[in-house]
């Protein structure tokens, strides 16, 4: 494992995330702006369901295709000038980044947003070989003074709020007058600009990861919205890329088909203001660019999800519509998933990636809605897929006792038609006079910890069975 | 010992459960990246020129771009310096090697001109795109020494001329024109396709101009 997980502890993440007001308050925001402004960009395009489709057939032919795609690629970023190298697991890819910036001779690094580089710890790799690693886009930059890890996948710093990011510039930029006026979020923009256009300028090498890589020409592409990605690789010597195998697609046409998907679902933009195409080191009439362009393809267990019940996760273009919709992100925030990726995504990737015997609460963490999957630019089935993790945490005797006990009572009803109609029917009229008419308890006995963070409904009618029963009598033996 | 690149493409395959030499596979890749399909053009870039021209306006100006109409290229200097003195910048402005930005009459203009790549120390570049996408109001540049990329990155003020004629209705109408510039698979070590000036949502989610990038994004349309 690359990165220290707290997978583990999900559940007392959670309650600990629930009872932060700070963070549930600054949550808000995600709730408030993702889900609207994605609604209206689709809205205002009509073939974006026609163009889920081909998104989802792209990908999938490319999966199917993925060894001879490498390979295509590959002999394309050598053709143009490029380095590729292969890392079968995180220790590899940070050993083959470590040796290129020594190489180089780097002191600093530059690092455009990149969640490969998170996935493999990457920074303190760098940190402990005396090489000091800079996050540049301005979420990344936060989180990196406060020493956390992104706690969302396009908007790092979501679970911040201006007050906290004030406190911290104030905090490490002491070069800068104590008296100086950040009250305005223009005025901390501008400063951490000032900071990082020097860091900019100095730095040997600058990392990036890539949303696409494109067999056709061999190119690496980038989708930012800051400018923070092109000065990362425009300015140093050395250009390196990391990113994972599921990356490919094969032309420049398939990009662009899924570019319409990609800012959309992620920001509500139609197009995110720099997508940018990279190809090689810098040509030989080039003014600028770099001398040295690499890239690391990482597997780090993808290969493995390919051909079974998990490969349609690698369809994920990583746009973060899932948990901008997701009930349970909302309430919890990123950082209580325990690992680099949360949310529904999350959920299904992590116990691919570091094993469900570490991460196998997270696919517990859904109410099944299907709001990520109706919102999935690439249609992967996630609940069904959270299902087969639990399927497999069942399985392998990971659930806690209670969990299987539950179940088994469960089971014993469900499996005697007649004892399940007269249990619920009795438990029916007993919670519903339990709650005197104001439908929903606040807190029930034993249940204490779940009705903390919400209410339990409370029944008001008949049970399912007894109500479809009368609609059939109704309908004439028909429902 | 074997490389992480057999071991990997071996899992990949295993995994497919394919040996990497059936020819039907070959042939699906090679036919698809020789073939590039299309795919689905979404009707709203598909207009005549005019049609096209105006979509591209409204959409540049909806992701806070200023966009000017010029009759002819010989007018570029002249509102440069204008975009300039209005924006109270210093009468200077930076640009490659471009022939179609260097023959234009700077002399009719107090403007100090200079030429090359930006080192970081300039307030305003101009640069000349290969295409402009309706459908989004998005730029295409070509990185060279005629169009250096840390143009489009380092200056506050970041001044585009595009022609009008080089209005694409779709990004995919863009790629033919690189293929026959570049050659199928060749690419320049840059296409940077910028839609608006730079902006970050990392405070509090609210959108704000000028992170990293740009400032300001002023393009130039050429209609003649």
């Amino acid at each position: 494992m690359s990165v220290h997980a707290t997978t583990q502890s999900f559940k007392a993440n959670a309650t600990r995330a629930m009872a932060d007001g700070q963070l549930t308050g600054n949550l808000k925001a995600v709730r408030q702006n993702f889900i609207d402004k994605r609604a209206k960009a689709v809205q205002y395009l009509p073939e974006f369901e026609a163009l889920r489709e081909i998104g989802k057939e792209i990908k999938n032919h490319t999966l199917a295709h993925l060894d001879l795609y490498i390979e295509a690629y590959a002999a394309k970023v050598e053709e143009s000038g490029g380095h590729v190298h292969f890392a079968v697991d995180a220790a590899e890819a940070r050993a083959i980044a470590l040796e290129i910036c020594q190489k180089a001779g780097a002191k600093t690094v530059t690092k455009g947003k990149s969640m490969i580089t998170e996935e493999v710890g990457l920074n303190a790799h760098f940190s402990a070989n005396g090489i000091t690693p800079i996050e540049t886009d301005l979420g990344e930059y936060i989180i990196q003074l406060r020493g956390e890890a992104p706690s969302h996948i396009i908007a790092p710093a979501v679970h911040l709020n201006k007050g906290q990011i004030e406190a911290d510039f104030r905090r490490v930029h002491t070069h800068l007058d104590p008296a100086r006026n950040l009250d305005e979020k223009t005025a901390l923009l501008t400063e951490a600009r000032g900071v990082l256009r020097e860091r900019f300028l100095a730095a040997d090498v600058g990392i990036t990861g890539a949303n696409f890589l494109v067999a056709e020409t061999g190119t690496s592409i980038i989708v930012t919205n800051e400018g923070n990605g092109d000065l990362t690789q425009i300015l140093p010597k050395v250009h390196i890329v990391m990113a994972s195998i599921e990356k490919l697609v094969p032309t420049l046409e398939d990009v662009s088909q899924i570019l319409r998907l990609l800012a959309r679902s992620a920001t509500g933009q139609e197009m995110s203001v720099y997508t940018t195409l990279s190809t090689g080191p810098k040509r030989a009439s080039d003014a600028d660019g770099p001398e040295d362009y690499h890239v690391i393809l990482l597997d780090n267990g993808r290969s493995s999800m390919l051909g079974g019940e998990f490969q349609d996760m690698l369809r994920c273009i990583r746009c973060a519509a899932c948990m901008n919709h997701c009930p349970v992100y909302h309430q919890i925030g990123g950082h209580a998933y325990g690992w680099i990726y949360p949310g529904p995504m999350g959920s299904v990737l992590t116990p691919s990636l570091i094993g469900v015997d570490e991460a196998g609460h997270l696919p517990n963490a859904s109410t099944f809605c299907g709001r990520c999957e109706s919102v999935c630019p690439m249609k992967i089935p996630l609940p069904n897929m959270m299902r087969h993790w639990r399927e497999r945490e069942f399985e392998r005797n990971l659930n806690p006792a209670l969990a299987r006990y539950g179940l088994g009572f469960w089971a014993f009803f469900a499996k005697n038609p007649r004892l399940y109609g007269l249990a619920t029917r009795a438990a029916m009229k007993g919670l519903a006079l339990l709650s005197r008419g104001r439908g929903r308890f606040s807190s029930l006995p034993g249940l204490g910890a779940w009705t903390k963070g919400r209410d339990f409904a409370a029944p008001e009618g008949e049970t399912f069975q007894a109500a479809w029963k009368k609609r059939a009598s109704q309908n004439g033996g028909r429902a | 010992m074997t490389s992480s690149r057999a071991t990997i493409l071996a899992s990949i395959r295993r995994s497919l459960g394919v040996s990497g030499d059936e020819r039907m596979r070959i042939a699906a890749v090679e036919e698809r990246i020789e073939r590039a399909p299309k795919g689905l053009i979404p009707a709203r870039g598909q207009r005549d020129a005019a049609g096209k021209l105006a979509l591209f306006i409204e959409k540049a100006e909806g992701v806070q771009a200023s966009v000017i109409s010029l009759a002819d290229a010989s007018a570029v200097p002249e509102a440069v310096a204008t975009y300039l003195r209005e924006n109270n910048l210093p009468a200077a402005i930076r640009m490659g090697e471009d022939t179609r930005l260097k023959t234009l009459p700077w002399d009719k203009t107090t403007l100090a001109v200079s030429h090359g790549r930006s080192l970081g120390l300039d307030l305003a570049a101009i640069s000349h795109a290969e295409a402009g996408v309706a459908e989004t109001g998005t730029l295409v540049l070509f990185s060279g020494a005629e169009n250096p990329t840390t143009l489009n990155f380092l200056p506050d003020h970041h001044l585009v001329v595009l022609n009008a004629a080089d209005i694409t209705g779709d990004l995919e109408s863009v790629w033919p024109r690189l293929r026959k510039m570049y050659g199928k698979g060749g690419m320049p070590r840059t296409v940077n396709c910028i839609t608006g000036p730079s902006r970050s949502g990392d405070i509090e989610q609210t959108i704000l101009l000028g992170a990293h990038g740009p400032r300001s994004l002023h393009i130039l349309i050429i209609e003649g």
